[in-house]
């Protein structure tokens, strides 16, 4: 475990220098979210079947925008070739990294979630599965998002290079997460979807790190 | 002065980057005790050569060896052109993480920022500071850890006159104590330096 603790702090403690880039992605996210109601019909049926899958694009869009500059002031500063020479495996500082980040740009969103699943009429039983979806799903998003952002660090501007590595590979999570709403609202148990999702973290969180790792030395290494 | 433990040997070192030749031919010993100087004009290759050292740079051709137990990195100060230190952050906190990666948790970290002379700015944000400071701020390592290579680049730019010679004592120093350092500049530490030419 060695460096997990220590990066855990670090992360956080550089959220708070820059808050900006915390809170806007919080911003864009509940931004796109209103957009919907607007400028679609604003009939209750409508809004509740599409708010789910609405809510969680939004979602998905706004981690991906947080991830762009997960990796890049490290890789300027000289931070990250400090963590490839130093003598410990790469998989807990990346970790840490990865739930620090989760913390300051997913959580929220998830925190956020019921509020605005209120905003497109679903009813409150529904409202809980909604955030427990993003719950599962969010960090799915950043440990995928983050694989790309590896890779694309070393690019002068790898916005929408990201964007073109990272949303296909968010398909089935999308899938799962938003359909979990809408099976509620049919009357189907869900709990077999929980299930998956929880699947699909436990996956990301445990080969997610190494990943990222190896995308971390590419991007050092040329 | 130099005991004769062969830590380092590099044959026939080549390396290219872009299809430009940065070097070719390059053979290096280096024992336990010695401090070597790599010059050369700018863009001959310096900065690649450390990297290569350190294993930050796998795309040479030649023979690179280690004559050292366990992890290399165990071993390695590496302080690359970039200070390696968040400019969001203090350098106490920088120090600090950079610490914990080494294993390092015990060391005090206010004895080593006082000996790089910034006594007084541990908790002023890297942005605040002045080229100089920043680079003083990652060369507080050297008075931290106990890492037996030093692998330093170009570690006076941007310091003034009486931090030079401070950190060329702490250069020396370490030598003597049995240590390696490789370093890039264009300025010479006393006479016991060996030089390492690169370029045309």
């Amino acid at each position: 475990m060695t460096g997990f603790a220590p990066t855990l702090a670090r992360e956080l403690r550089l959220g708070l220098c820059a808050r900006a880039e915390i809170i806007n992605p919080l911003f864009f996210f509940l931004m796109v979210v209103t957009l919907f109601p607007l400028g679609l019909d604003p009939e209750p049926d409508l809004l509740r079947r599409i708010g789910p899958g609405v809510v969680w694009v939004a979602a998905l869009l706004a981690v991906m925008l947080s991830l762009d500059q997960l990796f890049r002031r490290d890789y300027e500063s000289g931070a990250l070739e400090q963590l490839l020479v130093a003598p410990v495996a790469l998989y807990f500082p990346v970790l840490a990294r990865l739930l620090g980040h989760w913390l300051l740009t997913g959580l929220p969103l998830v925190v956020l979630s019921p509020v605005l699943g209120g905003l497109f009429a679903l009813p409150a039983a529904v409202l809980d599965e909604l955030a427990l979806s993003l719950l599962l799903g969010t960090p799915i998003l950043t440990v995928v998002g983050a694989i790309g952002a590896a890779l694309t660090t070393g690019l002068g501007r790898g916005g929408m290079l990201l964007a073109l590595l990272v949303l296909p590979l968010y398909v089935p999570v999308l899938i799962f997460g938003a359909g979990v709403v809408g099976r509620s609202l049919a009357g189907y148990d869900v709990d077999a979807v929980f299930a998956l999702l929880g699947a699909l973290l436990a996956l990301a969180v445990s080969l997610g790190p190494l990943a990222v790792a190896a995308g971390l030395r590419i991007s050092s290494g040329d | 002065m130099s005991s004769e433990t062969c830590l380092l040997q590099a044959h026939n070192l080549a390396c290219e980057r872009d299809d430009r030749q940065l070097f070719r031919g390059l053979s290096l010993t280096a024992h336990a005790g010695e401090c070597w100087q790599i010059v050369g004009p700018n863009g001959a290759g310096k900065t690649t050569l450390l990297r290569v050292l350190a294993g930050l740079f796998t795309h040479y051709d030649g023979e690179l060896h280690w004559h050292l137990s366990g992890d290399f990195r165990e071993h390695l100060l590496f302080i690359g052109d970039r200070p390696g230190m968040r400019a969001e952050l203090t350098p106490l906190e920088n120090l600090n993480w950079l610490n914990a990666l080494h294993g390092l948790d015990d060391a005090d970290p206010w004895p080593a920022l006082a000996s790089a002379g910034l006594r007084g700015f541990e908790d002023v944000p890297l942005t605040q500071l002045s080229a100089g400071q920043k680079r003083r701020a990652s060369l507080a390592r050297l008075w931290l850890g106990e890492q037996k290579v030093w692998i330093l680049d170009e570690p006076f730019a941007a310091v003034d006159a009486a931090g030079v010679a401070t950190i060329e004592t702490r250069l020396a120093d370490h030598a003597a104590a049995g240590g390696l350092v490789l370093y890039t500049s264009h300025h010479a530490v006393g006479s016991e330096v060996r030089r390492l030419e690169l370029g045309p």
